[in-house]
């Protein structure tokens, strides 16, 4: 489906989002017209989703960033649908993730200090249904976030 | 820090969908002028607020099926140093994340592979042998939803 000159299109593109499709061209050394076909070729397959811009939650005065990991009452037959649900309204909830494990759902939860984190947490996420237990871990620092994939 | 207003989160939101669009483009969405927008963007980025840009990939499609979330526990803290597996662990292709966390354990890592086999790979040959590495747990990614955050 994709050959060599496809992946490093995409591991140029994936180290830095802000090159044009013209320097990209160059640093794969293929010409720009040429990159660009490719480009929407992976596109339209649906390989390359688009180009997000990166939010610096710090610097808009959230400091505090903690993972909730957290087991539902299984005997809910709604439970997951319910929970989602009810978690998607929290405007501080900036990840859902489910898993096949010890841990059902994971909320990223972002606050912009311990108290504002501690209110979300009694008045959003402790009234949120079929919580069967919460873990809280909250980050000290990110050491690697670029979520590469290993092209 | 700077405090937004209506259209500096409307920029902010359209901006993670796309970053891509023009100045010209998203002003005429959101019925400001392109010397407007273009200085809305600029004073977000002159804050750090708005933080580079990311290329959204399909990993599936890319032939990435399995990605797991670990927690692992160092076993020797005060012997081996932090950053030494920092260090060790960023290097290591296949962890897209790494945090730094304080709970029930160290530091939590975002770890895709192609199946679970090559999973296990990773995980015997790369993560285990990682300098101080104590207990691990596992937990494999079923669905994930990223929000938009308080900008909504």
């Amino acid at each position: 489906m994709l050959d060599d000159v496809d992946r490093r299109l995409l591991r140029h593109w994936q180290s830095d989002a802000s090159l044009s499709p013209a320097e990209l061209a160059e640093r794969v050394g293929i010409t720009s017209g040429k990159a660009a076909r490719r480009l929407a070729r992976m596109q339209e397959i649906g390989v390359i989703e688009g180009i997000s811009a990166v939010i610096d939650w710090a610097a808009l005065g959230y400091a505090v960033e903690v993972s909730l990991r957290i087991t539902l009452d299984k005997t809910q037959a709604r439970a997951f649908d319910d929970f989602i649900e009810a978690a998607r309204a929290v405007p501080e909830v900036t990840e859902i993730q489910t898993f096949l494990g010890r841990v059902d759902v994971r909320l990223n939860i972002i606050a912009r200090d311990m108290p504002h984190y501690q209110d979300i947490y009694r008045r959003r996420v402790l009234t949120l249904p079929h919580i069967a237990d919460i873990e809280a871990l909250m980050q000290i620092a990110q050491i690697k976030d670029e979520e590469a994939l290993p092209l | 820090m700077i405090d937004l207003d209506d259209l500096d989160r409307a920029l902010l939101r359209a901006l993670t969908r796309d970053a891509t669009q023009s100045a010209g483009a998203l002003g005429r969405r959101l019925g400001l002028s392109q010397p407007a927008t273009w200085r809305r963007i600029r004073k977000l980025e002159m804050a750090g607020i708005l933080n580079g840009r990311r290329l959204r990939l399909n990993a599936e499609k890319l032939g990435f099926g399995v990605t797991v979330f670990l927690g692992v526990k160092l076993a020797t803290k005060g012997r081996v140093s932090l950053e030494d597996f920092e260090r060790a662990v960023s290097a290591i292709p296949e962890v897209q994340r790494v945090e730094h966390i304080l709970g029930l354990y160290d530091y939590r890592l975002r770890v895709v592979a192609r199946d679970l086999p090559d999973f296990e790979r990773v995980l015997r040959r790369r993560i285990m042998t990682l300098p101080g590495v104590g207990e691990v747990e596992a937990n494999v990614l079923l669905s994930e939803e990223r929000r938009a955050g308080p900008i909504a």
